[in-house]
């Protein structure tokens, strides 16, 4: 059982980081709360599934064609109804959830509250010491831990990711040393909106294509930010997959109350916050301030 | 003088013909409010059977109240009931107050219809149901009749019935695993969404199952309505052994969980209440990964009566979807048809009781109301059938012979072929 949980423990928590770190650092950047963040990766699922089965193009193309027209549809939203009122953090919470229904309510009228499903890139699955574990969960496995990688290296390499992490930690100095906080802010949307679209792409096999499949994955987010500590990247990682594995550990342990993952994961968020106000890996704005 | 005469003949000719064409023409329309979440399959599937009905009903001439024959005129009502039950009360009044429909069908989820009976009920409109399956919806009627008299659930059958079958189908499957793969007791995880309707049968399977089955129950599993993974689960149930999966599922789970049990081939047999694998969309969404998942249904093409291949193929060619059963208001426009042509009116309280005497062959059965306005179970009257998903099709597999009741296009239920492999080879 035990290695059940950390399999399963280890893919919920991947997809889970994918989709906390962009919103994390959207959030420590430029301290905007994108609660439209989850229902842009229901944008790039949907966007799948119409390339796939409606017109018919290969997976891959399919997959790269809703990460670049996701990421253009994210910075079209920041350009037009985030970045008019982004001093006011309360204003451009409403302004967000607001897209977010926008959003929902656009699909809903399209295709309609069905349930619709992509098929996956590899068929088929492995039995790893006597688990059994999809050859597609795998992949998104991998995929998310190369992704995870590829964020860390671009925020420690790259010139834009060390704007990034300077504004994160200090954005009126960031500011005084002459760096142009508002376009590393709109770098850092794109970034950000870009994760979750891979997080889209990844998972859109596995997962049920409807117009609330935003809802949960943005509860479990805002869970993760605030038990990692709002704005740490760091944090994310560590508070996704501690979610990831209490979700698992739930339904091996206790499966009369599997439908109580979410409760538990939830619980163990205000456990952690009752103990460190901050979170885990805390970066306080009012000090910064 | 003779240009005035002629004038006065055309118009008297004029006057004369209108007079003649007024009764047929301008025969006020029976409007009837269509209730469902329009935006969801069984909203539309609402929509679709009561079009179908209305459309052929009209081009027969309309329903005949006493000697003017009127056309029906139906209002699509948005309930909106997935999301807000709120939403649903308001479309109600809507339709009652604002629209003035002369009768309702449809509703879906049993906390909308409940608000939405009451409604109907306050206006002393006639309400048939086609598509929420609790048995308080009809109890009502035998506590309150002079209230609740105007309410008759049409599809499905009550959960009780449901649950019935349920435990039929599962029996079905247990005999024919033993027979094929010489299994001498077999288990069971009960797999049942966390919702209220969904108790009574976890419940009553802990205790029927071992007590008078003769199988074991291994586990109880309850995931969230909405769960979108269910892989720790389905790992948990390999691990506990189980032959058969017995599900009880109404919402997006169902998809999740039969598509995760084919990806994985889990050799066990999932049979019971699944409502996304009454869908045509199932096969589809699951990327074919749902075959040989067993439900309860109330309509595939296989003539339970005369009536249900021409509706079911009907059905297929204008909507390109399978009905469902919320596509029971079709019937429910034919059975108000009858009723009010009996009566010759469409006073409310009339019509319930010609709607009382009802014995109507339909598209799933024949309908015979019983005292509390439900819809009569049982051989001869209408069963309900078990559909499972066999090569991209959804077939009936049930009733096979069961109380002598056979419907033609049945066919024998299928194992999957892993199922088989994995049992035989554990031997």
């Amino acid at each position: 059982m035990l290695l059940d949980i950390i399999i399963d423990g280890l893919i919920k928590g991947s997809v889970y980081a994918l989709l906390a770190i962009g919103f994390s650092l959207v959030l420590g950047v430029a301290r905007i709360i994108n609660i439209a963040h989850t229902a842009l990766y229901m944008t790039a699922a949907y966007l799948i599934y119409m390339g796939t089965k409606l017109m018919g193009l290969p997976a891959p193309v399919a997959m790269l064609a809703s990460i670049v027209l996701t990421v253009i549809l994210g910075l079209l939203i920041y350009n037009f109804f985030i970045r008019p009122i982004q001093e006011h953090e309360a204003a451009v919470l409403i302004a967000t959830i607001a897209v977010a229904m926008m959003i929902q309510e656009v699909f809903l009228m399209t295709f309609g509250g069905h349930y619709l499903g992509v098929s996956p890139l590899v068929e088929g699955y492995a039995t790893i010491m006597g688990v059994k574990v999809t050859y597609q969960h795998l992949l998104a496995l991998g995929l998310a831990l190369v992704i995870l990688v590829g964020v860390r290296l671009f925020l420690l390499k790259t010139r834009l990711g060390l704007a990034i992490r300077s504004t994160a930690q200090d954005r009126e100095v960031a500011n005084l040393m002459g760096m142009n906080v508002t376009r590393v802010a709109m770098g850092t949307m794109g970034v950000s909106v870009g994760l979750a679209a891979i997080t889209g792409a990844i998972v859109v096999p596995l997962v049920t294509v409807e117009p609330t499949m935003w809802m949960h994955p943005l509860i479990m987010m805002l869970a993760i930010v605030v038990l990692g500590g709002l704005g740490s990247i760091e944090g994310s990682f560590v508070g996704a997959y501690i979610l990831g594995f209490a979700e698992s550990l739930v339904v091996f342990l206790l499966p009369m109350g599997a439908f109580l993952k979410d409760s538990v994961a939830l619980s163990i968020m205000i456990l952690v916050l009752l103990i460190r106000p901050d979170g885990l890996f805390g970066v306080s704005f009012e000090e910064e301030r | 003088m003779k240009t005035l005469k002629l004038f006065g003949l055309v118009f008297a000719a004029l006057v004369l013909s209108f007079a003649l064409c007024l009764p047929a023409g301008a025969a006020a329309p029976i409007k009837i409010g269509v209730l469902g979440p329009m935006s969801f399959t069984q909203g539309e599937g609402h929509w679709n059977g009561a079009s179908m009905a209305a459309d052929e009903i009209n081009k027969a001439g309309g329903i005949k109240v006493g000697k003017e024959m009127r056309p029906i005129e139906l209002v699509k009502v948005d309930t909106n009931e997935f999301l807000s039950i709120p939403d649903a009360t308001n479309a109600a009044e809507l339709a009652v107050r604002r629209h003035k429909v002369d009768f309702l069908v449809g509703g879906f989820r049993t906390e909308a219809v409940l608000v939405m009976q009451d409604i109907a009920m306050d206006a002393k409109k006639v309400f048939i149901g086609c598509g929420a399956a609790h048995p308080a919806l009809c109890t009502k009627v035998t506590k309150d009749y002079d209230r609740y008299k105007y309410w008759f659930r049409l599809t499905p059958i009550n959960s009780k019935f449901l649950g019935k079958v349920d435990f039929i189908l599962l029996g079905t499957v247990a005999h024919i695993m033993k027979k094929t793969l010489g299994i001498k007791k077999i288990k069971v995880a009960v797999v049942a969404e966390k919702a209220a309707w969904a108790d009574p049968i976890v419940n009553i399977s802990k205790k029927l199952l071992p007590a008078k089955m003769g199988m074991e129950v291994v586990g109880v599993w309850r995931p969230s309505p909405v769960a979108k993974d269910c892989t720790a689960e389905l790992s948990a149930i390999q691990r506990a052994g189980a032959h058969i999966v017995f599900t009880t599922f109404s919402s997006s789970v169902g998809l999740t969980f039969a598509k995760q049990m084919g990806e994985l081939k889990v050799p066990a047999a999932a049979v019971g209440i699944n409502v996304e694998s009454q869908k045509s969309g199932f096969w589809g969404a699951t990327g074919g990964k749902g075959e040989y998942a067993e439900t309860i249904n109330t309509y595939a093409r296989v003539e339970i009566t005369p009536k249900t291949i021409p509706f079911y193929d009907k059905y297929v060619k204008l909507y390109k979807q399978a009905p469902n059963y919320t596509a029971g208001t079709y019937d429910a426009l034919y059975i108000l048809k009858e009723a009010v042509e009996r009566v010759g009116t469409v006073d409310s309280d009339k019509v319930v009781s010609a709607l009382e005497k009802t014995d109507y062959i339909d598209t799933a059965g024949r309908v015979v109301f019983d005292k509390s306005h439900d819809v009569t179970w049982g051989p001869n009257y209408v069963t309900s059938i078990g559909t499972q998903w066999q090569d991209g099709e959804m077939k009936c597999v049930w009733p096979y012979h069961w109380q002598k009741v056979f419907y033609k296009g049945t066919v024998p239920y299928k194992l999957a072929p892993w199922i088989i492999d994995y049992w035989k080879n554990k031997k």
